[in-house]
C-alpha cells in the first residue's frame, strides 16, 4: 500500500521519463547509465568490409607494428585457438581481434586505457582456417595487421 | 550462481601482469541439439576489470570466444597486497564479479 502511494505521489510529481520507465520496471537503470552498449551491430557482420563499416574504421592502414604472440600457424581444435595481440603503435586504445571465415566476423574488442599494456592474450574459436586480424585504434586512427592460422578441426560446432 | 573466476595477478617489474580463466559455457547459438533445434546463443557480453577504481581493461565479446574464456593482460602499477576486481555481463545479463590480490 504504502509503496502503491509513493509511487503515484512522485508520478503525479513529475518523474522523469527514464525514472518513470525504471519505476514500471521497462528499463533497468543500469541501462540508462551504461557508458558503452553491447555493439549488436557490429558483432553481427558477415563480412571484413561490413565490420570495417560497423566499427567506424574505414579501410585500416597495414602496420607492421602489431604482432601476433601465441598465435599458433596450424590449430588442432578450432574450439580453443589461442590468440595474443600486442601493439607497439603509440597511444593504442584499443584492439579487435577480427577472423575473416567465422559466421560473424568480429569476436572481441578490448579498450585499453592509459596505463594497460597494448596486449592481450585469450582464446577464440574459429569455424576453419582463416586469417585473423587484429584491428588497433590508436590516436583515433585504424591499422590492422593479420596471420594465417589453418584448422583441423572447425570449432564452431554444428 | 557459476563458478568463481581464476584470477592471478603478480608484480612483474612496475607492472602488474593479470591471468583470468571464466567459467561459461560461450554458446554460439550455431550448435543443433539432438532434434535439430538451434541451442540459443549464451556468451559473455561485456568484460571489465578494475584497479584502485580504475579501469584497466574493459572489454566487448562475442560468442566466438572460447568456451571458459581465457585473458591475460598487464597494467602500470599494483603493488603487492592490493586488490585486482574482474566482472562480466552476459547476454542474459548475468553477471559476476570475482577479487584476487596481487602478488
Amino acid at each position: 500500500m504504502n509503496s502503491k502511494r509513493r509511487t503515484l505521489l512522485q508520478t503525479g510529481g513529475g518523474m522523469t521519463l527514464l525514472t518513470m520507465l525504471a519505476a514500471a520496471g521497462w528499463l533497468q537503470p543500469r541501462d540508462a547509465l551504461a557508458a558503452d552498449a553491447w555493439n549488436a551491430a557490429a558483432f553481427d557482420t558477415k563480412s571484413m568490409d561490413d565490420t570495417f563499416k560497423s566499427l567506424g574504421s574505414g579501410t585500416p592502414a597495414q602496420s607492421k607494428g602489431i604482432t601476433f604472440t601465441q598465435t599458433p600457424d596450424i590449430a588442432e581444435n578450432g574450439a580453443v585457438v589461442p590468440v595474443g595481440i600486442t601493439s607497439a603503435i603509440p597511444n593504442t586504445q584499443s584492439i579487435a581481434i577480427l577472423i575473416e571465415k567465422n559466421p560473424n566476423v568480429l569476436t572481441a574488442v578490448f579498450d585499453i586505457p592509459p596505463g594497460t599494456e597494448p596486449s592481450i592474450t585469450t582464446r577464440v574459436k574459429m569455424g576453419q582456417s582463416s586469417n585473423i586480424y587484429a584491428l588497433v585504434k590508436a590516436d583515433g586512427k585504424y591499422y590492422i595487421a593479420s596471420k594465417e592460422v589453418k584448422v583441423t578441426l572447425g570449432g564452431c560446432g554444428g | 550462481m557459476a563458478d568463481p573466476m581464476r584470477i592471478r595477478a603478480n608484480v612483474v617489474g612496475d607492472s602488474t601482469e593479470v591471468k583470468v580463466l571464466m567459467n561459461h559455457e560461450m554458446e554460439t547459438g550455431q550448435r543443433k541439439d539432438a532434434q535439430g533445434k538451434a541451442i540459443p546463443a549464451w556468451f559473455i557480453q561485456s568484460v571489465s576489470a578494475t584497479y584502485n577504481g580504475k579501469t584497466v581493461l574493459s572489454a566487448q565479446w562475442g560468442p566466438a570466444v572460447a568456451k571458459n574464456p581465457f585473458l591475460s593482460f598487464k597494467f602500470k602499477g599494483g603493488a603487492k597486497g592490493e586488490k585486482v576486481q574482474v566482472t562480466w555481463t552476459d547476454n542474459r545479463g548475468d553477471k559476476r564479479t570475482d577479487e584476487a590480490t596481487i602478488t
